[in-house]
């Protein structure tokens, strides 16, 4: 046994006076076992410790809220007795050390989250941040790091059998030594089969299911809350492996047990494994656990309490079955060729007691390890400078917009993903009714005649821009795209990627982001139903920009999807929402400033929340209505970039545009003003009715027709191209830049 | 009219397999666990698309010794119809029911796309719905579709007409842009695309329907009499 020197305690990563808490805690001091519990417990990723003051913050509750933060995931209930359980999570930390496993099982974490609740997962979706892939030094780490992590995905997802239906995937250099990897998932399940992570009924049995434990994955989570250094890259021992196959099993398995109606409680081994879903049990239950480590299926030999307690093998689940009930459970995991084993019971005395070889190595209050981990109201200041300038550079007169527009549509942001999303299996389980590439995914549920929509946004430039405004136009944004297919957005879930909280600044973007994100979702009722924060995603110092990611789910009627493409020649389109307004300040944040003048200046597009909120119910209504024949959003890019995605369509129509603006030409086709829809119309004059009852300007700016996109301002001709020719450089741009 | 649906630990459009029969075609449809050495009074079956036992060795290379396969044989051998998608082509072929084999896709990357599809030959109960020629669209979701085999067992499949599909873009590198062949009994079809896929509107293509129409023609016959 180790003795417990202050050097052990800063290898553990915590401090003096967290120390000082375990010992009071313990009223002794701590074993070498228990110090790595508390060390892994107590990390920022497993205890929020820098975070939970602000989430505080969040609105979490609602009509339809079933289930908020807390437990593993959300749940929403979507009508018809049916509920939805979803989470977003980030695993940035191991995708950057080894991109390919570190992203399969970031996967296979958020898919045990959901069917821990009962839920059977129907639906991933991705939030990728990557180093730009032609960046002079780090270029090819980046390429292989992509390829790693999309192969990562696809090998956990279609194996899983779930579909990987949509997402984003955005690049700068802030991301070149800290790739983002957020993976969002969503289940369903009846409502009255929902399950809890709660272990209850003092002497039921605690049994441990799924892959045998491993060394793999020690002290994941304390390498997740910590910056990278150098030495971090030979951390790849800490990354988990995974086996997508064996989750398969878990998760008939664990489905199959859970109508047996022997089981209590359910939770997966997620971040610090076999520690977390113990003490988290207990003190969700208010009870406690003992469990004896001998017990536990291993895969090496001579594994010590501290490795068996820390370790992140995959594919395991912790439950609390009825007392006399295991055999029922025992027969389910058997048929399934999984190890099930009772590994402990529930006790009275709060505690979680671990013992090997029948001796006491731990023994630890599980509601003080589980919810007293130290809170820190860590000090937040934006700094007297702002880091990018308020002022941009003299955009010159005369520009050439049609090479803008072709640069924009090849750029790496705004290029099709095709690339990307055809590895991933978007069909399985034949609930896809819109996949990847418009603007959200639409789910239906085969049993009740609803669909679920779901989108996820973070738009990093603007949050760095400024953190607040930056956060509530991400979740105008998400709602819209959700409007747009004809979903009224209802529930959401948020992953907050940033950099080092111990400095003021940092800390400061992630306040502001967080009271930006509370306002935006009461605004549009919304509310937060579980999440995730990423902190210290800083390389050498160099933080990320602020990165909260957004993914909001809405419910719609069951029916043919409202897509961005265009369908036939001689249509009006309308843009809902109106031309938009902006200046020099509010350009400085938009794909064209970043593409064209290689720049980033000023703040982000200026947003009206009643007009947003105006737009979104037109749209709505307008696509209930079944008026519109093609929707899309105008976002990155703005209307020019809107054009030509909606021209993208197997049939090759394309729109002449005729505008009346006084906008000088880069800012009327490029800027990316909110609340903006562009709709292709049999029936215009119905579906401007709509717009003109809620109050919000429906210009007919044009007609749809075949092969081309022209735009013209007044008399003068704007944008001009073939649609074949555009389509092409957008479709081949990922690729060529990959393979560069 | 019972068609049968294998159930491998790691299938996973099993589901999908049984909600194209049940709902869409209207026919009834019932699992079949991979350890059950009998296929009970199925009249066709189905071995559906996932990753039967993992396939972290070769696709199918386990299935192969399952109970239920042999059960699938011995049905086979007596002129029951077997249809294999995706991973179900891949274990007909480790079984010997089929010729050859499923490579890594050409671009070594898994493809998840709809696909065009002509229908080569009509002559089998799996295509008798449909037109010869006709072109159809379903999707393909694999890793390891790309068909392989020798000159002269390609060359046997064209000249006995056991050719049932053929891409019309080839995505995956497969030989003589073949989809989907038949076993020389006619009553084998193993085919990559996925047609249980494309059987409602919702679903983007209806197309998928013919294959199963046209399995419940060949056996409505067979049942009455």
């Amino acid at each position: 046994m180790s003795a417990i020197t202050p050097d052990l305690i800063a290898q553990h990563q915590l401090t003096e006076s967290e120390y000082r808490k375990i010992v009071s805690i313990l009223g002794r001091e701590p074993t070498f076992t228990e110090l790595g519990i508390f060390s892994v417990m107590w990390s920022e990723h497993c205890s929020y410790k820098s975070s939970r003051l602000h989430l505080k913050k969040l609105p979490t509750r609602g009509r339809l809220v079933v289930q908020g933060p807390g437990e593993n995931a959300g749940i929403i209930d979507i009508g018809d007795g049916w509920v939805a359980a979803f989470k977003i999570e980030s695993h940035n930390h191991p995708s950057f050390i080894e991109p390919f496993q570190g992203a399969a099982t970031g996967v296979g974490g958020i898919l045990r989250d959901i069917f821990t609740m009962g839920a059977r997962p129907i639906a991933v979706l991705d939030s990728l941040r990557f180093g730009p892939l032609d960046d002079p030094v780090a270029g090819p780490r980046n390429r292989r790091i992509v390829e790693g992590v999309v192969s990562g995905i696809a090998h956990y997802g279609n194996c899983f059998g779930v579909p990987t239906v949509g997402g984003e995937c955005l690049f700068e250099p802030c991301y070149n030594g800290n790739p983002l990897v957020n993976v969002f998932a969503l289940g369903v399940a009846r409502k009255d089969e929902i399950f809890y992570a709660k272990a209850a009924g003092i002497g039921n049995p605690v049994i441990y299911v799924g892959a045998k434990t491993g060394r793999d994955g020690i002290h994941g989570a304390s390498m997740a809350s910590a910056e990278f250094t150098e030495e971090s890259k030979q951390k790849r021992p800490n990354v988990q492996v995974g086996d997508p196959f064996l989750e398969k099993l878990l998760l008939e398995a664990c489905l199959e047990a859970m109508r047996t109606g022997a089981i209590v409680g359910i939770q997966d081994m997620g971040a610090a494994g076999l520690t977390c879903s113990t003490c988290e049990m207990g003190s969700r239950g208010g009870t406690g656990i003992e469990i004896e480590l001998d017990r536990v299926p291993q895969r090496e030999t001579g594994m010590t309490p501290y490795e068996t307690m820390l370790s992140e093998s995959q594919e395991r689940m912790l439950l609390v079955a009825a007392g006399g009930r295991e055999e029922e459970v025992f027969q389910v995991f058997r048929k399934w060729g999984l190890d099930a084993v009772t590994i402990g019971q529930v006790t009275g005395d709060g505690l979680l007691r671990v013992r090997q070889h029948g001796k006491v190595v731990a023994e630890i209050p599980a509601r003080e390890l589980a919810d007293e981990a130290p809170l820190y109201d860590r000090p937040h200041h934006t700094p007297a400078h702002r880091r990018a300038p308020l002022e941009g550079p003299v955009i010159p007169a005369g520009s050439d917009l049609n090479g803008a527009l072709l640069a924009l549509l090849t750029s790496a942001d705004i290029c099709s993903k095709r690339w990307i999303w055809e590895q991933y299996d978007y069909m399985v389980r034949t609930n896809t009714v819109s996949g990847p590439g418009g603007d959200a995914a639409i789910l239906r549920i085969k049993e009740t005649g609803h669909s679920l929509a779901i989108s996820l946004d973070g738009n990093g430039r603007y949050c760095y821009l400024s953190p607040r405004e930056g956060a509530v136009l991400n979740v105008a944004e998400c709602c819209r795209n959700l409007s747009t297919v004809g979903a009224l957005p209802v529930a959401a879930t948020n992953c907050l990627n940033f950099g080092n909280p111990e400095r003021p600044e940092i800390m400061a973007q992630l306040v502001e982001a967080i009271e930006g994100m509370a306002e935006a979702c009461r605004f549009f009722e919304t509310p937060i139903t579980g999440g995730n924060v990423s902190l210290y995603n800083e390389t050498l110092g160099e933080g990320i920009y602020p990165t909260p990611v957004i993914g909001i789910v809405g419910i719609l009627k069951t029916a043919q999807p409202v897509t961005p493409g265009f369908r036939n020649p001689g249509r009006a389109v309308l843009l809902l929402g109106g031309l938009g307004t902006c200046d020099e300040i509010r350009f400085g944040g938009t794909e064209y400033a970043k593409v064209v003048l290689g720049d980033l200046w000023g703040l982000p597009p200026a947003l009206d929340l009643e007009l947003e909120k105006r737009v979104q119910a037109s749209i709505r209504e307008i696509v209930a209505a079944g008026l519109a024949e093609s929707a899309h959003d105008l976002s990155d890019g703005g209307l020019a970039v809107a054009l030509a995605e909606c021209s993208f369509n197997p049939a090759g129509i394309g729109a002449t545009l005729d505008l009346d603006s006084d906008l000088r030409p880069e800012f009327l086709l490029f800027h990316e003003g909110p609340s903006r829809i562009l709709l292709s119309t049999a029936h215009p004059g119905e579906a401007a009715a709509i717009a003109a009852r809620h109050g919000v300007p429906a210009p007919r700016v044009g007609a749809t027709v075949e092969g081309r996109i022209d735009v013209r301002n007044r008399d003068a001709e704007l944008i001009s191209w073939e649609i074949a020719r555009l389509r092409a450089a957008h479709a081949e741009a990922f690729e060529r830049n990959l393979r560069a | 009219m019972k068609f049968g649906v294998i159930v491998f630990p790691g299938s996973n459009c099993d589901h999908d397999a049984w909600y194209a029969i049940n709902h869409n075609l209207g026919h009834a449809a019932e699992f079949i666990w991979h350890d059950s050495a009998s296929l009970g009074d199925v009249d066709a079956v189905v071995l559906p698309g996932g990753f039967s036992y993992g396939d972290y060795l070769r696709c199918g290379a386990i299935a192969k010794f399952s109970p239920v396969m042999g059960a699938v044989r011995r049905f086979a051998a007596d002129g029951g119809l077997v249809l294999g998608i995706c991973n179900g082509i891949q274990i007909l072929v480790e079984c010997g029911l089929l010729p050859g084999a499923l490579m890594r896709n050409r671009n070594l990357k898994f493809i998840c796309r709809e696909v065009a599809l002509r229908v080569e030959t009509t002559r089998s109960p799996f295509t008798s719905a449909a037109r010869q020629g006709q072109i159809v669209r379903m999707p393909i979701a694999h890793g390891e579709g790309c068909y392989v085999a020798d000159e002269r067992t390609l060359d046997e499949l064209e000249a006995e007409d056991r050719v049932l599909f053929r891409y019309v873009h080839n995505p995956n590198g497969s030989l003589r842009d073949i989809a989907g062949i038949l076993n020389r009994e006619r009553n084998v079809l193993g085919m990559m695309p996925h047609p249980e896929r494309a059987t409602e509107p919702l679903m983007g293509s209806q197309d998928g329907l013919l294959v199963f129409q046209s399995v419940a023609l060949a056996l409505a016959p067979a049942l009455q009499s």
